[in-house]
């Protein structure tokens, strides 16, 4: 592991951190919204860039499993437990200093879990999901796999819509902030903007972090090898079933964790945001970012999710987003993003220096030569 | 009404939903068999076949305006492979007239063309065949620069690309014809009308629906059996590589796919839109529907998709009299999950085929 791979990550938090000054002072403060939720999204995308790039299994669900993070959370954060306050459980739960006491907004005083233990329920409801559900679906192959994990996409959205705990079609709304250190809070107050999209970019770049150094590892070459040829991967050593279930978990945690932390920034969560065209959506952004490539994956995913939050292009908007997406699978098919273009962009200065310094040499023993 | 003949009238709706469900599978298997990819646009060439049929019905006789239709969403259906999944890296005079018409269509959807232009006024006309030549110019022009940088893709990215056109489609047909529900005329009798089989009534529209699936399925079949053309594509899915050295223009073959899954799913959405009415969004759902039947039966395999269609249309039929009318789709998926993890390849997929293929 070189310094080489985390230069890229010093630049992105260099651009970050001058985007939010330049939007700052220019009073454009209220653009920050959608950049964070754009970086959530990130968080979102990056786990299904490792399953499509890496695995080469498409997961066409993903928004389902955003969707368990996000709802779960929600109810957790948002049901009232003082009905229950003198049962054994929640009196363990309430002495273990798990519980908050805050008003809602009527006043009254409510008993809610804490967000970190939902965070941490979320998280382990998702990834047991997606466990039980990756056993048998990724023996599934292309096309099948796809419809597998669809349906799946369309059984939650359903499942959220039909039960009443999860708020029927008018979702869960009034969702309290997530205070990580007292002053720093995941929060939709408006006031908060400029440490909420700092918070979110951290998170991003943890994530980010994450990603390339599994990358990298043994089990990055690995997931290649499996995305290479899956036959040859399980001749040489690799058990491929296991690396494909993992990698599927992964990017259902990171779906999850984008989705359980993003609901606390925007406050609610509705059956519209966790559709089956959200996740063809997030397979469309995957791979117009390239695929392969996290670094694509991070800065397309942010470009064009934040073009369609603000609605640029107003009644436009999806025609823009298609036509992007059809000019990049038929001109760039790696992702308009990328290491190697830059590399190539390069690479004639790099060899006329080369010539210089063979020139340079030459001329120098030349000179040895005469003297 | 007794429980059976209420059971017989939910198999009625069923029929009329899996009929559809059916037509755009084999639309589907159709355009897999030729390229290996799954056409996400299916659903939508269904919608703007309806629409552009119901539009037609207001001024010309019924079967003109079908004919007209099935002809323009077919010919839609050309120019989406033709400019978008073909791969040619030379210059195609085809591809320019395509992304010719492309243009025309998106400076009339931006409001360029006057909407008068029937009203025989000189300069309206001049207007016209201005932009015409604008369209064709600029079309060859892209063709000219950009036909050498296009690019190889696998068979996810091509997906990816009809996944773009289906927005394209469907934002399209929304700038066209609005948020409405529309619905083309019923083709025999009205709405009240009614054909009774006993104690159980349903609209003669269904006979037409069901009629229509036939029609389909046995025009297919003959196609595929006994034409020169049919005969070639089977061969073109068996194995392109050894299909091109017989000679067989595969190039071609994979268009005519396109064309007749487009032209065969706008016969279907015209057929039925008196009873399930259009709209410009149902696109999406249907080609999900669709794709599931795909798979039920078996990727690649028409006359399965055609049973397991109706099979699912009367599953969902039935299961919106039992349970909430949202766990509607949830019965026919979880029916579709259970199948894939016994048969990975669909009731009547080849396993062992559908092992050696990555898609």
């Amino acid at each position: 592991m070189s310094l080489k791979n985390y230069l890229p990550v010093l630049g992105f938090i260099l651009l970050a951190s001058c985007l939010q000054l330049l939007l700052s002072s220019i009073g454009l403060n209220f653009l920050l919204g959608p950049l964070t939720i754009a970086s959530y999204y990130g968080v979102v995308l990056i786990g299904l860039s490792l399953l499509m790039g890496f695995t080469g299994q498409v997961s066409m669900g993903q928004a389902g499993f955003f969707g368990i993070g996000s709802y779960v959370q929600a109810v957790l954060v948002t049901l009232d437990l003082r009905p229950w306050r003198d049962s054994g459980f929640i009196g363990l739960l309430d002495k273990l200093g798990l519980l908050l006491t805050r008003k809602d907004i009527y006043g009254q005083e409510v008993l809610n879990l804490s967000p970190w233990v939902a965070l941490a329920l979320a998280l382990g409801i998702t990834a047991l999901i997606a466990f039980i559900l990756g056993l048998p679906v990724l023996r599934l192959k292309g096309h099948y796999l796809a419809m597998a994990t669809l349906g799946f996409g369309i059984i939650i959205h359903s499942l959220v819509y039909s039960v009443k705990l999860f708020g029927l079609s008018d979702g869960i709304s009034g969702v309290p902030e997530f205070s990580l250190i007292p002053g720093l809070a995941i929060s939709s107050r408006l006031t908060e903007r400029v440490s909420n999209f700092y918070l979110a970019i951290a998170v991003l770049i943890v994530v980010i972090l994450l990603a390339i150094n599994l990358v990298n590892s043994r089990i990055g070459r690995a997931l290649r090898a499996l995305h290479g040829n899956e036959l040859a991967a399980n001749s040489v050593g690799i058990n491929t079933s296991r690396y494909k279930l993992y990698t599927f978990v992964i990017s259902a945690l990171l779906a999850a964790l984008g989705g359980a932390l993003l609901v606390h920034f925007n406050g609610m969560i509705g059956p519209s945001s966790i559709d089956v065209m959200k996740s063809v959506r997030l397979v469309a952004l995957v791979a117009a970012g390239g695929m392969d490539s996290i670094w694509g994956v991070v800065y397309m995913g942010f470009i064009l999710n934040f073009i369609s939050l603000r609605q640029v292009f107003g009644s436009f908007d999806d025609i823009f987003f298609a036509t992007i997406l059809i000019i990049l699978m038929l001109f760039l098919p790696h992702g308009l993003i990328r290491a190697s273009y830059f590399v190539k962009l390069i690479q004639p200065l790099k060899n006329k220096l080369k010539i210089i310094k063979k020139d340079l040499r030459a001329r120098l023993r030349l000179k040895q030569g005469q003297d | 009404m007794t429980g059976l003949e209420l059971f017989f009238q939910y198999i009625v709706a069923g029929l009329t939903r899996g009929s559809i469900y059916a037509v755009i599978a084999i639309g589907f298997n159709i355009i897999y068999n030729a390229t290996g990819i799954i056409n996400f646009a299916q659903g939508e060439f269904v919608v703007l076949g309806a629409l552009i049929g119901i539009t037609f019905a207001s001024f010309i006789p019924l079967p003109l305006a079908i004919l007209l239709a099935v002809v323009l969403a077919a010919l839609y259906g050309a120019i989406v492979e033709i400019v978008f999944i073909r791969y040619e890296r030379r210059f195609s005079a085809l591809r320019a007239l395509g992304i010719s018409v492309l243009i025309f269509a998106f400076l009339a959807l931006a409001g360029f063309v006057p909407d008068q232009f029937l009203a025989f006024s000189l300069i309206n006309w001049l207007i016209l065949l201005l932009l015409v030549a604008c369209a064709l110019g600029l079309g060859l022009l892209i063709e000219l620069v950009f036909n050498n940088y296009m690019k190889e893709r696998n068979i996810l990215r091509l997906i990816i690309i009809t996944i773009g056109v289906s927005i394209l489609t469907r934002e399209a047909m929304d700038h066209v014809w609005g948020k409405e529900a529309y619905a083309f005329p019923f083709f025999s009798g009205n709405e009240v009308s009614s054909v009774s089989l006993g104690n159980i009534q349903f609209s003669p529209q269904l006979l037409w629906i069901l009629g229509t699936l036939l029609l389909i399925v046995i025009a297919l079949y003959a196609f595929f059996k006994f034409s020169l053309w049919g005969k070639a594509m089977r061969a073109t899915s068996l194995d392109r590589q050894a299909a091109r050295l017989c000679g067989i223009n595969t190039r071609f073959l994979i268009t005519l796919s396109f064309i007749i899954s487009a032209g065969m799913g706008a016969l279907a959405g015209i057929v039925t839109s008196p009873l399930t009415q259009t709209k410009y969004d149902m696109g999406a759902h249907l080609a999900i529907n669709g794709f599931a039947v795909a798979i039920l039966g078996g990727l690649g395999n028409s006359f399965a998709a055609a049973l397991a269609g109706l099979y699912l249309g009367i599953l969902e039929a039935l299961s919106v009299a039992i349970l909430p009318n949202a766990f509607k789709d949830i019965v026919a998926i979880l029916i579709l999950l259970g199948v894939l993890f016994i048969r990975p390849a669909g009731i009547f997929g080849s396993q062992k085929e559908s092992a050696l293929r990555d898609f």
